[in-house]
């Protein structure tokens, strides 16, 4: 049917929208209904294209964004005009801020009316256009196939990105000849994937040469595909790791090597290490204040090395000694070439395991239900296998330092945006993109009740996700500050709950409630052995804190916490 | 510090609210900016003046603008041989006795009057931005009505 097929096909904007979605390989669009998208969801009924009705708009981009994540294609959400659009920009926002590939496609009021506020009309391009690698209000059916082509191409290359395509309801009823566009070339977008030899000699010579090196890594390895080369770099040349919270999974967090998550929430020995390390090599991670804490007081005695698809990411924060711009897959296997030999650096990994001995990673062990206990568990029972999608606070915070994560993509967590709501629909986009996987989502009490509706869309779909709720009565994370630095003036943080298991049952999902440590086991293997969704509401520590915690403002080596 | 950046943009809907966009959600200070077509009518030029602090938040505001996908070049003349120019108009509340006075500024300054009226007069001036300034200086003493400035636009040499 295209221009080499056997003849031309008159369509219209909806069904070339469809037809361009399953050249573009969609297997899967999350979405909701209105006025105004109408036509597309008339193709959608015989479409041979999975469609999930999400139970709210914001609901549709958090699945399409944790399908992303899950899966490295690009998530595909949908929605009418006005309210419908205004509803998925806060996952948008999210998806913008992690770089998460995804297109976004909502509907407007007809052409002619755009600009007099019509009913529904919102400005989407003008409400997005902060929020969005690009994007684009398609005003001629002429355009919209090369649009499409043109928004994933963008979406998926260089630094990830979400793409809105704003769609008025009679460019979707025009009618065209359809053509596709092969080949797709944007002049003014070139993103650099090679990165340039002289840059990366250099780093390969401080390298050799450094006495105490670490490696930072960050979200980048992971939409880069370049773990294996990572591990490779690493053990050539006993390099010690750390990643950000992006990079999670993108070096196997069991690795004798790893030294788990640095940062405000980071281990004690991530942050020692990195502060008193003599080199810096930054591959795919932002250098984002959660992580470098006080900016003038950051690893002082560090060169740094900075690799980055996105220029914009390089001296940004921090100035930086060697840019390298570049795809990180690509500069590491050229880099791991040009390291001729490894550096001498016994000493510093003995520094490193004195720190771990002394700091290390732990909770208090007794009887009490606490909630990094329960994570422990989850990741004994699921052979620390399982996709972990989280809400936002403490219990993300006890999810990225309790389960340690051997493999890229199980690891779905917002981390730019902080989107509490955004666990439960990014936990049903992973399951629908990996079937075969078990899928968490370790949830605050608080943050569950922000996108609870969405249980109707995992059980009408019989999507086995599970949800564990560390329910310890409050917006915990908040409270924790209000405890350290507001003399524990709980203001608006204690919450009276629901029943959550009641709740659970009455979406049609299995409840079960734990309360002490011995019901822990045989509830996660219940939950594992039942083919539906299940939602374990954990009634853990109510004042349980998140430690190591560098106060927001400080150095990075300034921990509450942990330290003893 | 002031710098003239000419930025080359697909002519295209929105393409200026994406710039005006960036300068603002990023905080960055505009000075002037012009935007007008080019040789090629599916390319326009935006010329920007900004005031930036130090070298650092001028590399990262030219990232920025390269970042968007509708701008197609940067040329920061900073470092460059360029010449760069701006129009100006003033109307100035005149009598017959201050005429003669701003007739020999405006001689020396090489401007021009446009219009010329029992009270008041419109004068044109295109120059540089240290002549414009002068010029301007010595504008003081009169009764200055209207300012309209162009903004500055550029060209390397
Ligand atoms: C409550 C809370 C607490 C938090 N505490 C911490 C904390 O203690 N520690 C922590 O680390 N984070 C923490 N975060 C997360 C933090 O806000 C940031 O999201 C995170 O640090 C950013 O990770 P990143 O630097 O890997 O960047 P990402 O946002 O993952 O950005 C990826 C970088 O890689 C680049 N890139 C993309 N693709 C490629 C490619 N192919 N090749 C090369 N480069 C590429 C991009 O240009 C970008 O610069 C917390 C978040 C929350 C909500
Ligand atoms: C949409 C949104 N609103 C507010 C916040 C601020 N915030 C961060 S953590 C948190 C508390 C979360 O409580 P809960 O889900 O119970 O998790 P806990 O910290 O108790 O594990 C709040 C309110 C946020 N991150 N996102
Ligand atoms: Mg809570």
């Amino acid at each position: 049917m295209d221009r080499k097929g056997l003849f031309m096909a008159i369509m219209t904007g909806a069904q070339i929208l469809i037809e361009c979605l399953k050249r573009e390989g969609v297997e899967v669009m999350f979405g909701y209904p209105g006025g105004v998208v109408l036509p597309i969801f008339d193709v959608l009924y015989d479409a041979k294209l999975k469609f999930i009705l999400t139970r709210h708009e914001q609901g549709a981009a958090h699945a399409a964004d944790g399908y992303a994540r899950a899966t490295g294609k690009v998530g595909v959400c949908l929605s009418t005009s006005g309210p419908g659009a205004t509803n998925l920009v806060t996952g948008i926002a999210n998806a913008y801020m992690d770089s998460i590939p995804m297109v976004a496609i909502t509907g407007q009021v007809k052409t002619f009316l755009i600009g007099n506020d019509a009913f529904q009309e919102s400005d989407v391009t003008g409400i997005t256009r902060p929020i969005t690698k690009h994007n684009y209000l398609v005003k001629d059916v002429k355009d919209l196939a090369r649009t499409i082509r043109e928004a994933f191409y963008i979406a998926s290359t260089g630094r990830p990105g979400p793409v809105v395509i704003d769609l008025p309801v009679d460019v979707q009823t025009s009618k065209t000849e359809f053509i596709w566009p092969e080949e797709i070339r944007i002049r003014s977008y070139q993103p650099t994937m090679e990165g340039h030899p002289g840059q990366i000699k250099k780093a390969a010579k401080m390298i050799e040469k450094a006495k105490k090196p670490i490696l930072y890594v960050g979200g980048g390895v992971i939409s880069s595909g370049a773990s294996e080369q990572l591990k490779a770099l690493a053990e050539k040349n006993q390099l010690p790791v750390t990643t950000t919270f992006m990079g999670i999974g993108a070096f196997p967090g069991e690795h004798t090597l790893c030294l788990g998550m640095l940062g405000m929430h980071g281990t004690a020995y991530a942050n020692h290490a990195i502060m008193d390390s003599d080199l810096i090599v930054a591959i795919g991670a932002r250098f984002d204040d959660r992580v470098t804490g006080r900016i003038d007081a950051f690893a002082p005695g560090a060169k740094i090395i900075h690799i980055d698809i996105d220029p914009t990411s390089i001296s940004k924060n921090i100035r930086v000694d060697v840019p390298i711009v570049g795809d990180a897959k690509e500069v590491l296997r050229d880099l791991i070439g040009y390291i001729k030999k490894s550096p001498d650096i016994k000493m510093w990994l003995g520094q490193i395991e004195k720190w771990r001995k002394e700091f290390p990673l732990t909770y208090k062990h007794d009887d009490k239900l606490r909630p990094q206990f329960v994570i422990e568990k989850i990741r004994e029972l699921t052979g620390g296998d399982a996709i972990i999608a989280t809400e936002v606070g403490q219990n993300q915070m006890w999810s990225c330092l309790f389960y340690q994560h051997n493999q890229p993509r199980t690891w779905i967590s917002s981390g730019g945006l902080g989107t509490m709501g955004f666990g439960l629909p990014a936990a049903i986009g992973a399951q629908i993109g990996r079937p075969e996987k078990v899928v968490f989502d370790i949830a605050g009490d608080g943050s569950i009740q922000m996108n609870i509706q969405e249980l109707a869309t995992a059980v009408f779909n019989k999507l086995p996700v599970k949800i564990a709720i560390l329910n310890n009565g409050y917006l915990g994370m908040v409270r924790q500050w209000q405890e350290l630095f507001y003399n524990k003036r709980y203001s608006s943080t204690p919450l009276k709950n629901p029943d959550f298991v009641k709740l659970a049952e009455a979406y049609g999902a299995k409840g079960l409630r734990v309360t002490r440590k011995d019901e822990v086991a045989p509830a996660i293997k219940e939950a594992l052995a039942t083919d539906n969704v299940v939602m374990i509401d954990f009634v853990v520590e109510p004042e349980e804190n998140v430690f190591p915690m560098v106060p927001a403002g400080e150095a990075l080596n300034r921990m509450l916490g942990g330290m003893a | 510090m002031k710098h003239t950046i000419s930025i080359l943009v697909e002519n295209k809907f929105g393409v200026l609210a994406r710039v005006a966009g960036l300068f603002s959600a990023r905080g960055y200070n505009i000075d002037s900016l012009t935007v007008s077509e080019t040789q090629d009518s599916a390319i326009s030029r935006m010329t920007v003046v900004v005031n930036a602090s130090d070298e650092q938040v001028l590399e990262q505001i030219k990232k920025q603008l390269n970042k968007l996908i509708d701008v197609i070049t940067i040329i920061d003349f900073t470092k460059k041989d360029y010449i760069e120019r701006e129009l100006v108009f003033v109307k100035i509340s005149v009598d017959k006795k201050d005429f003669v006075r701003l007739k020999k500024v405006i001689g020396r300054a090489k401007a021009s009057v446009l219009v010329r009226k029992e009270d008041f007069c419109i004068v044109e001036l295109v120059a540089d931005q240290e002549h414009l300034n002068n010029f301007l200086g010595q504008l003081k003493d009169f009764k200055l009505v209207e300012l309209v400035r162009s903004g500055r636009i550029a060209i390397a040499k």
